[in-house]
């Protein structure tokens, strides 16, 4: 083990220059602050699109100014076409979904600690975690290239349903190069997904330092390499994919296009191909893919909560089982996003057993975590908050996918807004609190500086507020029958339901805005926050045992030693009711005094 | 060593186990080539279960094949390819740095020989009308299918000899060692094991009645 951190080492002396140390570097932390940053950018890109969705949708006849900015066709006179209204969903899903919760919580907080985490020096594979990252920047470029090209992105939604997606410009604006870039930029995506999780994969399997057993592995380095190994195979499959989408329209191939396919009187050249593939593919990855974003939001909730509960959670192993059964059951269900698309009806509750199934590890995980807050004398700090307002989230959001797991309630449900509450709850806005829970627990190990907490906790309450009053009234629209993906609900049945979508756009700007607290206090403490002492919340594992930021090589020449479970909380120690994973002293177990 | 000893003189919280030898015992660069293998196994299985689905949704699915020769050839060359592979990977553990050298250019050789004869198939394909999408013989999408599955394994042969030939000539210039050969070498078997699934799903299922 030594000499492969020592290898690990001798690749990476501290370097000096501007580029090796903060562009093309080499150190885990340095790009996991870089994988936060593009994650921090496009999340402000994916929410500014979805404000102006929700204007839109509210009052579509309002027009935005400036707007024509962005698209001339796509808004004119300031007011989105239909097209271009579908182009930003399916900006807003695929930023959202790919490049803030997929690297966020995983690729940026996973780079920075999951190597400090398990005390290694580093990845074994330095230059694969730097292209890692830049591969991730370059598909990120050109996705947003999409914006600047011919008549704008792809309007396909970020599911990318053939023959919509397949067929070329026939099918509407941005289903030319706009859909080519989509489909390549994914498909990098892939790539840096697989660097990324060859090396987590390997880290916590071989980096990990004297006496740091799997089982003494925190819980988030338990969640992300969880998390890898789904990335693993899921982005494996996402890949050939993409890039049979792309040969669908660059090498003239009809792998999802249909025979005798007719768009606006015209039959479409492609013939032979089925559009059930695509689904089987995508949903083959898009499954583990919303996992892959709450996984690791589970993993930091836990890890928070213990500091702040000051004792473990009811069963450390039960949560670890938990999160690994839901990576299985992950690839076994993806078939519930099909429910409705003409798949056999057998395979509709070949798919629906499992799917009912998950919930059950699911339901453990969110039972342990009540269970664990039941009488705990609690520190209610902004990370703590975010914690259990991710936990709230979880609930909220995982409620109502018991309704959706069902075939026949599915039918009626799909396709409405009672999905998009659905899975804004549990995966985006569910992991969007872990991402902050994360940002406010670790911001003094990252940049050597405390957050401001007033500020932390009105964040809080405000963006808690906030998420349930945008996201519970969808549930209500979605059983009144209120499809998704229409651009306005001006003239037909659905008109009744406006006050609720104006209530919710509101809402979401409101809730936006509010944003700019936390904007407002990452740079603020970044620059001129109180200098962080090494172990603020008075944590046991790793990441708290070094200085704040942790040097270069994370311990400072010395590997650390491990002598206990992660979570000595509630326990006699030398500083207090806690013992650090690195402190040799003996733990008197409230087992030993019975 | 002292961080030993501290750890020694706590039995009632030995450390869990000690991180002298990797999980397995593998080093990190075969597990990162495993792990590898996995993600790639995944992409082959993906295009494989694609053209299944494509082949059993199609009526009338076109079967040109009507020698299994040039086929026959090709899997004999890859398959023996793989045996000289592990001869140069024995060679390289045994420290006979000239055989694993010579047994590692062999192996090159033999999957150029491999992608010589794929290209000639692929040309001989293309004389007869066969493209990405159309062919004489029925629907469009067996070209497709044909030309993506084999393409992305000739890919993988093409990765393969190029690394075989780095890996070789750095292993003979003392770079690397036997290990780098093997995990050079467990790529390489892959590439070998999809190549007989691809044998009979798209070239013996294909064949003509």
């Amino acid at each position: 083990m030594h000499d492969m951190s020592a290898q690990a080492h001798a690749a990476h002396h501290a370097p000096t220059g501007f580029i090796r140390k903060y562009v093309f570097s080499l150190d885990h932390k340095v790009i996991g602050k870089q994988y936060y940053g593009l994650a921090f950018f496009a999340a402000i890109i994916g929410m500014i699109l979805s404000w102006i969705m929700r204007v839109h949708l509210g009052w579509t006849n309002f027009a935005i100014p400036g707007l024509h900015l962005l698209s001339k066709n796509g808004a004119p006179g300031d007011i989105l076409t239909p097209e271009y209204y579908l182009q930003l969903m399916t900006m807003h899903g695929t930023i959202m979904v790919f490049f803030v919760l997929t690297t966020a919580p995983f690729a940026a907080f996973g780079n920075f600690f999951l190597p400090i985490q398990v005390g290694a020096e580093d990845m074994p594979f330095p230059r694969f975690n730097m292209m890692s990252f830049w591969v991730t920047f370059v598909s990120f470029l050109v996705m947003i290239a999409a914006f600047f090209v011919g008549d704008g992105p792809s309007l396909a939604g970020w599911t990318q349903y053939a023959p919509l997606s397949a067929v070329g410009p026939a099918a509407g604006p941005g289903q030319g190069m706009g859909e080519v870039l989509w489909a390549s930029s994914i498909a990098i995506f892939c790539v840096g997904q697989l660097l990324g999780s060859l090396n987590f994969i390997t880290t916590t399997l071989d980096m990990r330092t004297q006496g740091m057993s799997l089982w003494r592995m925190p819980l988030t380095t338990w969640a992300w390499f969880i998390t890898s190994v789904m990335g693993l195979t899921a982005f494996a499959v996402l890949m050939p994919a993409c890039i049979l989408l792309v040969l669908d329209h660059v090498a003239g191939t009809s792998f999802f296009v249909p025979s005798n396919l007719v768009i606006n009187d015209q039959l479409q050249p492609h013939s032979g191909g089925s559009t059930l593939l695509w689904q089987h593919l995508f949903w083959f990855f898009g499954h583990p893919e919303v996992y892959i974003a709450i996984v690791p939001a589970m993993g930091i909730v836990s890890h928070i909560l213990m500091a702040n509960i000051r004792r473990p959670l009811l069963s450390h192993r039960a949560l670890i089982y938990s999160m690994g059964a839901i990576a299985v059951l992950s690839y076994m269900v993806y078939g519930h996003h099909m429910f409705v698309s003409g798949m056999n009806p057998i395979s509709s509750i070949a798919f629906s057993f499992p799917t009912l199934v998950i919930t059950i590890p699911a339901t453990i995980i969110v039972l342990i975590w009540l269970g664990s807050l039941y009488g705990s004398k609690i520190r209610l700090n902004s990370a703590c908050l975010f914690s259990l307002g991710m936990i709230s989230m979880f609930i909220s959001g995982g409620v109502s996918g018991f309704f959706l797991a069902q075939p026949s309630l599915d039918i009626m449900l799909h396709a409405t807004y009672f999905v998009v509450g659905h899975f804004h709850f549990v995966m985006a806005v569910a992991a969007m609190f872990g991402i902050f829970a994360g940002t406010y627990f670790w911001f003094p190990k990252m940049y050597g500086r405390m957050m401001n907490e007033t500020l932390g906790k009105i964040h809080f309450i405000l963006t808690f507020i906030g998420a349930y009053c945008i996201f519970m009234p969808f549930h209500y629209l979605g059983m009144a029958g209120n499809v998704r993906r229409y651009q306005a609900f001006t003239d037909d049945y659905l008109q009744p339901l406006i006050p609720v979508h104006r209530f919710i756009t509101i809402a979401a700007v409101a809730t936006g805005a509010v944003q700019a607290i936390f904007l407002y206090n990452f740079i603020h403490s970044r620059f001129w926050g109180k200098p962080a002492p090494e172990n603020p919340w008075e944590a046991t594992s790793l990441e708290w045992s070094t200085t704040s930021p942790p040097p270069f090589d994370n311990f400072g020449g010395k590997l650390p030693v491990v002598y206990h479970d992660p979570y000595q909380y509630g326990v006699e120690g030398p500083a207090g009711d806690y013992v650090m994973q690195t402190d040799p002293t003996q733990i008197q177990l409230e087992s030993d005094e019975a | 060593m002292s961080q030993a000893d501290l750890t020694m003189s706590h039995p009632a919280h030995p450390p869990g186990m000690t991180i002298g030898l990797a999980p397995f015992s593998v080093s990190a660069n075969k597990m990162a080539i495993w792990l590898f293998i996995i993600a790639d196994a995944a992409t082959f299985a993906a295009c494989l279960v694609a053209y299944g689905f494509l082949r059993n949704g199609t009526a009338n699915w076109p079967r040109p094949f009507h020698s299994i020769v040039n086929v026959s050839v090709m899997t004999f060359i890859l398959l023996t390819s793989s045996l000289t592979m592990l001869l140069g990977v024995r060679a390289a553990k045994a420290g006979d740095k000239s055989g694993a050298f010579r047994w590692t250019m062999i192996t090159a050789v033999m999957g150029i020989l491999f992608a010589a004869l794929h290209i000639r198939e692929w040309m001989g394909l293309i004389d007869e009308g066969m493209s990405m999408f159309h062919n004489p013989w029925g629907t469009g999408l067996f070209g497709a299918s044909f030309f993506s599955i084999t393409g992305l394994h000739l890919l993988h042969v093409t990765g393969g000899v190029v690394a075989l030939l780095a890996v070789g000539f750095r292993y003979m210039g003392g770079r690397y060692d036997a290990d780098d050969l093997e995990v050079t070498g467990l790529y390489w078997h892959f590439v070998d094991l999809v190549w007989m699934f691809v044998v009979p799903f798209v070239y013996l299922l294909n064949l003509a009645h």
